[in-house]
């Protein structure tokens, strides 16, 4: 799973509801890998918006991944933010590991780069 | 890539191994796959360049033939481990690990009145975040699944900024094109088909029934 797709993973236990602990969710004992990915920029510029820098910022300091604190206000033009952006987000893989809630301390599982979002009965 | 070559590389797509009749998992054809596919990048641009979504991926053969059309980030999801082992283990045959990612969860959630809705805990995150979604849903043949096409097809309408390509049983049709203009949805036939659905009733006398279906496209109004 890369982190493009992590920025889209929020604790969804029943009455864990606290938007500032339930997302992003925090890594724990990761084994990380960076596969080279083909850079399309008009793509990386369009999904910009999406993304949710703040927890993306979190993410990327926890696994010491490099990322500018500020998105430029010209994007496009700027070679080494893209470039930072597109390792960060589309070639950064977490293969095995665990996901954890800060608010409810649930954990999800990432086994062979497959995160596991599926909850118990009782937690639904 | 040409319509013929993709069908041709699709047809190498591992199946289910053990398909389990209440998922309604069956493999949607290398022939349709590539149809949807192609269809979509050559005559919509909905594929190349774009973040695509995946729901009810199975093995993986929607997802595949999106990133073999261009897709820069696909995602695949689906509740069953198996449909999802063999999902990767394509991918990785593919090599297409650079592109696509899977995720293991429900679309949709079973209260204490067996009443389907939509796991909006999962889903809130990610409205909006693609740009086109594919999916052959499960049609709600099975007991207590019944809506489970219309919810898929709800969800992939929230996650998609631009165009939705599905599948659903043409008896259903005007029935969803209402529900999608409620929505603010255009909606559209691309196709009328007949489905070979294996095991549709447990103890019918046929293997498979056929089922008349359609393959929409819907967009935003």
């Amino acid at each position: 799973m890369r982190l493009i797709t992590h920025n889209m993973l929020k604790c969804h236990v029943k009455n864990c509801t606290d938007p500032d602990r339930q997302f992003p969710l925090r890594f724990k004992d990761v084994q990380l890998e960076q596969i080279e990915a083909e850079r399309n920029d008009e793509f990386l510029v369009r999904m910009l918006p999406r993304i949710d820098w703040p927890a993306l910022l979190k993410t990327t300091k926890e696994l010491g991944i490099e990322l500018p604190e500020t998105v430029p206000d010209a994007p496009a033009d700027d070679e080494g933010f893209l470039q930072a952006l597109h390792t960060a987000i589309l070639e950064t893989h977490v293969r095995q590991g665990t996901m954890l809630c800060d608010g409810c301390s649930h954990e999800y599982k990432i086994t062979n780069g497959i995160a596991n979002m599926l909850l118990a009965e009782h937690e639904i | 890539m040409k319509l013929k070559q993709l069908e041709g590389y699709l047809g190498d797509v591992a199946t289910f191994k053990e398909p389990k009749v209440q998922l309604e998992q069956y493999p949607t054809t290398a022939h349709l796959a590539s149809r949807i596919l192609y269809t979509a990048e050559t005559t919509y641009g909905d594929i190349d360049g774009k973040a695509v979504v995946d729901l009810g991926c199975g093995c993986g053969v929607l997802s595949i033939a999106a990133s073999m059309m261009g897709a820069s980030h696909v995602l695949g999801v689906d509740v069953d481990t198996g449909a999802l082992e063999t999902a990767q283990e394509n991918i990785d045959e593919f090599e297409l690990g650079d592109t696509i990612d899977l995720v293991q969860g429900s679309i949709c959630e079973q209260n204490s009145a067996g009443v389907l809705s939509l796991n909006e805990g999962m889903l809130s995150q990610m409205e909006q975040a693609f740009d086109t979604a594919i999916l052959n849903p499960p049609f709600g043949t099975k007991p207590g699944n019944k809506g489970i096409d219309m919810l898929f097809l709800q969800a992939a309408c929230s996650m998609a900024r631009g165009a939705i390509y599905s599948l659903h049983k043409t008896s259903t049709r005007d029935y969803l094109v209402r529900k999608a203009q409620s929505w603010g949805f255009e909606c559209e036939v691309l196709a009328e088909l007949k489905f070979d659905v294996p095991m549709m009733y447990k103890f019918h006398k046929k293997k498979s029934v056929d089922v008349q279906v359609d393959l929409l496209r819907l967009s935003r109004k």
